[in-house]
């Protein structure tokens, strides 16, 4: 049989580090955050280093990436900013996956008062947490070519300009490929220090801002793409996981012999929470999954859990209990005496269900030790390089520089491949069987082993002081997950209310749960939004209106909201049997506003989003046409978990296990028109990759009250629900 | 032991006859751009060409495919020069790109019977092909234009 071994991107370090031909910078991480430096430099300062941006002779550029690829485009974006202030030949430069060492290539990030460095590419933020530091190290290495040219001229720096890859000098109309510079010149000890104001000028972007096709793009249209499930290596056997069918219980036992005798069959390895059938070809181990017959611990947390009768009758138990476990997530005025004084109060509550990533490539990962035991390489599509790499070792009692990380494409990530559970998996199987080992969960295993969005229930109410103005606003989100379920819960980004609080009330299931896609702003902008649309109904005002007149917006939130009511024509009437709906979006920095046009099959409770537009302000963006598909993938998976996508668990069992009974969007269902736009500003990148579902939930739901005098208050929307709606 | 025809050459896989095709393609024969998505025919990523005709490679026995001629998205052009592949590279059209095999070699057939085919048309064909990105849109402009762009 015949082998061929991928590896995706080269990751030639190294080779590079030893390598004289080019000219080569080293980046570490500092307490600003990245550094360019040399290498003498580093070893001064005794800094980690690695290589960050190579010159060839022949006047190739390679910059190293650290945008972890699912799909946002960040492995193009992030390096683009690098390369604007390098002033290259974007056609000439070629990227490599950065290392998972985030010591070196992380970006910096405060947790509480610590500040650490990660390669976490999650909450839409690859862009917004690099960009200052690749335009730096960009402008850097641009200093060290002109000072070169400068002094092989002997001219005055000052004199030179740059054309992408080349240094000019206008006055003798001398000029210098970077190669060229490359082949003579030497990275100084020092590096150049760079100023702000020494960074280009909007103006003079030849990249940033303008549509620069994807780097990944050519390879995902003819198949040679490498996601981590395409692995092959020489000896490589295949495994599969059976998890409990209730979360998190323990194998006790099973029918070892029987699967071991059957075709193929190499090994069954146990797991903390799984048994793992290996064989010598996939084909082979989906048989013996299927003959496996495991049988588990009693006494898992998750064991009886049924999450509808949960959210139905036990969540809104825990809001009204006066000692139920809670904690404050927003504290502002005095509440209690906005609400004694208040002219009129309005409430609602808002109930949302789990939701499942549904990623299209099943989680996998593929493992192989060296022959002493002592070191593994593995191949995955990790949102988080580095956090992998060390979780990887310590489920090996390894030291994360035993691990040797290959990053991949990933087939989707949404928040769940920020944890390497998958990859760990195939690590322990590898060691187990001593073989190379593809690890592959099926779909119904991705599904039931899933890390969900949790399940949540919203108590919302507004105080309307003597002038109608909305003086006091109080949120209680119910449901598991700690901080997973209060994203997104603070209006502060677009609403001045005076006084407010606002608080989670926590429980827990033993239902594994994740991020996904903005979390938690989707159902908490379902209520907050949700509630203001009653609002503006019951005051007899037009729900843009509502918010200019009642709520104390932004700046930020008049210019998106101004926005909108242009871009969707708001005040301009739809055709019978049309609506619209709007609401305000929110993460990662960018704020936008979003408006649905619907209709709706009353006979079959079917609600259809035929257009929708969304203005966002998401401060300079690096390369708008990917993300202006950012956000349209943003809405789509917004309406997908808002039209039908919904998880349930019923006797500690997760109900759904493949696409038909998880259903997701299809192209039938998707709106026929998507607008966005961006607002024209000059501040920094904010995160675009999430904005576009936050505001779905309630659009859609402002939409149907517009369209049917009716409400919704608990997404998705199904057309069950939907029938119930109308008749209430 | 199964003989077929793969992107114009001939193989023989040593799989049971119930193997899918799916898994005959991707890991006996390392054609990788064929994905594996739901393992169910719900979800398109696997889909091939069979005779000419899309067909989800994890629902077709190898069996069936016997003396057959299965076109993957390897063998669609020796270049990524197929309408389709050049109108979505245009249209910029894959993002985590894992379904985009599926979703093009689906589209392809559509081309072969329809060469100019209405939006409707189009959705209609390809609703069988799940994209979680949401790329549907540019799916539409990207079949669209290389209707027209031949």
């Amino acid at each position: 049989m015949d082998h061929i071994e991928h590896d995706g991107l080269k990751i030639t370090r190294r080779q590079f580090l030893a390598s004289t031909a080019w000219l080569g910078f080293a980046v570490a991480f500092a307490p600003k955050g990245l550094l360019l430096m040399s290498e003498a430099q580093a070893k001064a300062a005794n800094y980690e280093i690695g290589a960050w941006v190579r010159i060839s002779p022949d006047n190739r550029i390679t910059i190293l990436t650290p945008g972890a690829e699912m799909g946002q485009g960040s492995m193009t974006g992030v390096p683009i900013a690098l390369a604007e202030e390098l002033d290259a030949d974007w056609d000439t430069v070629a990227l490599e996956w950065a290392p998972a060492d985030p010591k070196t290539y992380g970006y910096s990030r405060k947790r509480g008062n610590r500040l650490s460095q990660s390669m976490a590419i999650v909450g839409s933020r690859a862009v917004m947490m690099y960009y200052n530091d690749m335009r730096t190290v960009g402008a850097q290495v641009r200093k060290v070519l002109l000072q070169a040219a400068a002094k092989k001229w002997k001219v005055n720096p000052a004199e030179l300009s740059t054309e992408p890859s080349v240094v000019v000098h206008r006055a003798s109309g001398r000029r210098l490929t970077y190669g060229e510079i490359a082949s003579f010149a030497e990275v100084p000890a020092t590096m150049p220090e760079v100023s702000k104001a020494e960074l280009k000028d909007k103006s003079q972007f030849r990249l940033i801002g303008k549509p620069v096709p994807r780097r990944d793009i050519p390879e995902k249209v003819n198949g040679s793409a490498k996601f981590s499930i395409d692995i092959q290596l020489p000896g490589m056997v295949y495994a599969s996981t059976v998890h409990a069918p209730v979360q998190l219980a323990e194998p006790k036992s099973w029918n070892d012999a029987k699967v071991r005798a059957m075709k193929g069959v190499i090994d069954v390895v146990k797991l903390d929470q799984g048994v793992a059938v290996v064989a010598d070809t996939f084909e082979h181990v989906l048989a013996a999954r299927k003959v496996l017959d495991v049988s588990w611990a009693e006494g898992a947390v998750a064991q009886g859990y049924d999450s509808e009768n949960t959210l139905d009758s036990i969540y809104p138990k825990i809001a009204e209990d006066k000692s139920a476990k809670k904690k404050t997530v927003g504290e502002k005025g005095d509440i209690n005496a906005a609400f004694a004084g208040a002219a009129k109060v309005h409430k609602a509550e808002f109930r949302s269900d789990y939701g499942y990533h549904a990623q299209m490539e099943p989680l996998n990962g593929v493992a192989r030790f060296n022959a002493a035991g002592d070191q593994v390489e593995v191949w995955e599509g990790t949102q988080a390089p580095g956090r992998s790499r060390q979780k990887i070792a310590e489920a090996l009692g390894f030291q994360p520089s035993q691990v040797i990380h290959h990053q991949q494409y990933m087939g989707g990530g949404f928040g769940r491949r920020s944890i390497t559970d998958y990859t760990i998996e195939a690590a322990l199987i590898a060691r187990a069987t001593k073989r190379p080992v593809k690890m592959i969960w099926t779909r119904e295993e991705d599904m039931a082993y899933g890390m969900f969005r949790p399940q949540s229930f919203q108590c919302v109410q507004a105080a309307l002081d003597n002038d109608g103005k909305v003086s006091g606003w109080r949120h209680c989100v119910v449901g598991d997950g700690g901080n997973l379920i209060y994203s997104g819960i603070k209006i502060d980004n677009y609403y001045g209310i005076p006084n407010q609080h606002v608080e989670q009330r926590g429980t827990s299931h033993g239902i594994r749960l994740k991020h996904w896609r903005a979390v938690a702003h989707p159902f908490n902008l379902f209520a907050i939004e949700g509630l203001v649309d009653e609002m503006a109904a019951k005051e007899s005002l037009d729900p843009l209106e509502f918010r200019r007149q009642r709520l104390a917006m932004t700046s930020k939130a008049k210019r998106v909201f101004k926005a909108i009511e242009k871009m969707s024509a708001w005040n301009t009437k739809r055709p019978e049997g049309r609506a619209l709906g709007l609401a305000v979006t929110d993460r990662s920095g960018s704020l936008g506003a979003g408006v649905v046009e619907i209709s709706l099959d009353r006979q079959t409770g079917k609600i259809r989003v035929h257009k929708v537009w969304v203005a966002i302000d998401g401060g300079t963006v690096v390369q708008p046409e990917m993300a202006r598909r950012n956000v349209e993938s943003g809405i789509i998976y917004g309406l997908s978990s808002v039209l039908k996508e919904r998880a349930t668990m019923k006797g500690g069992k997760v109900v759904q296990s493949n696409f038909h009974d998880y259903e997701v969007l299809r192209m039938s269902e998707a709106p026929e028109e998507l607008h966005v736009e961006f607002m024209d500003r000059d501040t920094k990148p904010t995160g675009l990759g999430e904005i576009g579902n936050p505001f779905i939930p309630a659009a859609v739901a402002n939409a149907f009250y517009a369209l049917t005098g009716k409400r919704l208050y608990h997404m998705p929307f199904t057309p069950a629900r939907v029938l119930e709606a109308l008749k209430a | 032991m199964v003989a077929f025809n793969v992107n114009g050459k001939r193989v023989s896989v040593n799989a049971e006859p119930d193997t899918p095709l799916l898994w005959a393609i991707r890991e006996h024969l390392k054609l990788t751009g064929t994905k594996y998505g739901c393992g169910a025919g719900l979800c398109g990523a696997c889909t091939v060409h069979v005779d000419g005709k899309a067909v989800k490679s994890c629902l077709t026995p190898l069996s069936t495919v016997a003396g057959a001629t299965v076109t993957t998205i390897e063998g669609l052009s020796p270049d990524s020069g197929h309408p389709l592949q050049k109108a979505w590279v245009a249209e910029q059209v894959p993002q985590c790109g894992y379904c985009q095999s599926g979703q093009i070699m689906k589209a392809a057939e559509l081309l072969k019977q329809t060469p100019d085919p209405s939006r409707d048309q189009i959705v209609k064909h390809m609703d069988g092909n799940i994209c979680r990105c949401g790329t549907y849109p540019r799916i539409v402009a990207a079949i669209q234009r290389a209707a027209k762009e031949g």
